[in-house]
């Protein structure tokens, strides 16, 4: 692997990053977040990098990069989903969304899909919580997903479709989604209140 | 459903108010250049103490009285906005970012003058990126109408906003491993005294608050502190002042974010606002009122305040879904109001199993300075495992009140509390939850792995 650099371009990046803060080892964090995007993950020759521009030692960024979930210290896939499973979104069925994303993409969370294109991380709760459940596709959020939603956009992404021997055990049903986000966070809803969700006591 | 004057959240409708000419037309730094011109920063401290503002960050800290920590004498003061929104549950701050970014700079604007700062840094989750890049454009957009930079409104008071991206950690959302993270530092916080307000960002005196509650600044200046502070609902004696962004997520009809007054009940959050439980057929079993640090309160429930000189007098006997909203009466019926964002639970939830979720949250997110949260979260989660396997015993769940004991009041930061306190709260309200798990284990959580492993298994393919 060729030692990690920056184009010029990035480098006055960096540059005005380094002028925003009073010391230069704030702009770690920034410039990590930099490097990440250019290469897709943090290797050791980045950390090198950051340590040396911004007057670190390796093992004060090497801490910084451990430190914080946001920063891939292997290869990832050009896609990168994380589901969240964090109280708001499992009421809402983000289980059988995260049972979905492992049978379609045959791959565990934490590991990157057999066809090497996504690689499927847990997040903890991403502050979407009214338009639950919810996955973060790369830099973009994907709420009030059912399956079908969940399916269209795998499919977007060039995923293969479930194999017919894992779809034996259909998924459980998601809970019908609200109205659209924009419209849903302000206090329009209430007409539609006493609508019916579709799965409205099918379970018991 | 009651309709409440929307003051804060008065662009969110407005199409593409989180762009400058939009937001202007719509009111927006009207207020800012007043207070910039015409105001003196004592006269805006005072308004915001009058408004009687609560942190809305989740410790309900009086922002006005927050200000006045800073030491007189000193050289440089950073503004810093904590919008590390992470608190499972918690999804306002998101919506004035993304919706209306101009009302924080605004508030961020006035802010500044007020304290005597020079700089904001606005602290950001990374993965919230479309607050980010909504924030960066109406930076941009401030500096160049010339409402930030050397001489923001003409007035010789430079002022900058940078926008800080975080990298991942729910602990950098308490104040001061927000600041080491801020320094380029692991998100670790630090031993207080001394406080942000004397030592904060780069060693400078620093004034640390919450999203919503810097938002709500250009308001309290135009409407005057007081009348902004009688809003609330809440008994005057309380000083929880304003208007304020409420959140519903769970077995709601219509999750969302909903402005009302402070001292709305419960009931209100998830029957009105909230459109009432998802399910006709299953009635709350609990409501987790302010993010998921603040213990869980169950319906059936009630106030026991029969001395008349107890500030919860009013409501002795009353449901705790029926006491009004406020800092100091939610802990007073032994929760906290937290971001006064709620999750709510049907008859569905088996409470041990929430317990499991969200403490497994915090296995996750504790720092690991501090041995008592470190271990201790790590041990509720393995406790609360074996219970799912079903094959504990009822000492497993002594073991885990005893555990909370250990973790509470004995580490550097509140990130322990927030652990043991929804774990006692579940147990306290639903021990039969947790007994019926010790004959049945929690069988939603356990089949997973082995059965999913066994199907996607890339070796079988």
């Amino acid at each position: 692997m060729v030692a990690f650099s920056l184009s010029e371009d990035k480098e006055k990046v960096v540059d005005e990053l380094i002028a925003r803060y009073p010391t230069k080892m704030a702009a770690c964090i920034p410039v990590l977040h930099l490097c990440q995007e250019e290469r897709g993950w943090v290797s050791p020759d980045i950390v090198e990098f950051v340590a040396e521009r911004l007057d670190m030692s390796t093992s004060q960024v090497e801490g910084v990069v451990t430190f914080y979930t946001m920063y891939h210290r292997e290869e990832v896939a050009p896609n990168v989903v994380w589901v969240c499973r964090t109280l708001s979104c499992d009421l809402r069925g983000a289980k059988s969304i995260q049972d979905h994303l492992e049978k379609r993409l045959r791959c565990h969370v934490g590991e990157t899909s057999a066809d090497g294109k996504v690689t499927l991380l847990k997040a903890e709760c991403l502050a979407a919580c009214g338009n639950a459940p919810m996955i973060q596709l790369n830099d973009e959020f994907h709420e009030h997903l059912t399956t079908e939603s969940l399916d269209r956009i795998l499919d977007g992404l060039g995923v293969a479709p479930m194999p017919a021997e894992l779809r034996t055990s259909p998924p459980e049903p998601v809970p019908a989604p609200e109205p659209p986000a924009e419209t849903a966070a302000t206090d329009e809803g209430p007409s539609t209140d006493e609508g019916t969700s579709t799965d409205e006591g099918e379970e018991e | 459903m009651a309709d409440y004057e929307k003051i804060l959240s008065n662009r969110f409708d407005v199409d593409e108010a989180y762009t400058l000419p939009v937001a202007e037309r719509q009111g927006a730094y009207r207020i800012a250049r007043r207070a910039v011109t015409a105001m003196q920063p004592d006269q805006l401290k005072a308004e915001v103490k009058a408004a009687n503002i609560r942190g809305r960050g989740g410790a309900g800290f009086p922002a006005g009285v927050k200000w006045g920590f800073l030491p007189p004498d000193r050289e440089t003061t950073y503004l810093v906005i904590n919008a590390d929104e992470g608190e499972p549950g918690t999804f306002k701050d998101r919506q004035i970012m993304e919706k209306d970014p101009h009302r924080l700079i605004e508030g961020c604007i006035i802010t500044m003058y007020a304290i005597g700062a020079n700089v904001t840094y606005i602290y950001v989750r990374c993965e919230l990126v479309k607050s980010i890049q909504r924030l960066e454009a109406a930076v941009e957009e401030a500096r160049a109408k010339g409402y930030l930079g050397k001489r923001p409104f003409g007035k010789d008071h430079p002022l900058e906003i940078h926008i800080h991206p975080g990298a991942g950690a729910y602990i950098c959302g308490e104040e001061t491993a927000l600041l080491n993270s801020l320094e380029g530092k692991r998100g670790e916080p630090r031993l207080k005294p001394p406080f942000p307000a004397v030592v904060g960002a780069f060693g400078e005196p620093t004034i640390v608050n919450n999203v919503e509650t810097i938002a709500a600044v250009p308001d309290i200046v135009e409407m005057g502190g007081e009348k902004w502070s009688n809003i609330s609902l809440l008994p005057e004696s309380f000083r929880d002042g304003g208007t304020r962004l409420y959140g519903v997520s769970g077995h709601v009809k219509t999750p969302g974010i909903y402005e009302a007054p402070v001292g709305i009940t419960l009931r209100e959050l998830v029957y009105d606002l909230g459109g009432g439980m998802l399910h006709d057929d299953r009635p709350l079993k609990g409501v987790i009122p302010g993010g998921s640090s603040t213990p869980v309160v169950h319906p059936d429930h009630t106030v026991n305040a029969p001395n008349e000189d107890d500030p919860m007098h009013p409501w002795h006997g009353k449901s705790h879904l029926d006491v009004p909203m406020g800092v100091d009466t939610m802990r007073n019926i032994g929760t906290m109001l937290g971001t006064c964002c709620a999750i709510v639970m049907d008859s569905s939830v088996n409470m041990a199993e929430a317990a499991r979720n969200l403490m497994k949250f915090y296995k996750h997110e504790s720092c690991g300075q501090c041995t008592p949260c470190r271990e201790g979260s790590g041990w509720l989660v393995d406790v609360l495992d074996q219970i799912a396997t079903g094959s504990a015993s009822r000492a497993e769940v002594d073991m885990l009140v005893d555990i909370s004991n250990n973790m509470m009041g004995n580490t550097i930061c509140a990130l322990a509390d927030g652990t043991a306190m929804p774990m006692l709260g579940f147990i306290r309200k639903y021990p039969d939850d947790f007994y019926q798990a010790l004959e049945t284990g929690m069988g939603e959580n356990t089949r997973l792995d082995a059965a999913v492993r066994a199907l996607v298994d890339r070796r079988a393919a």
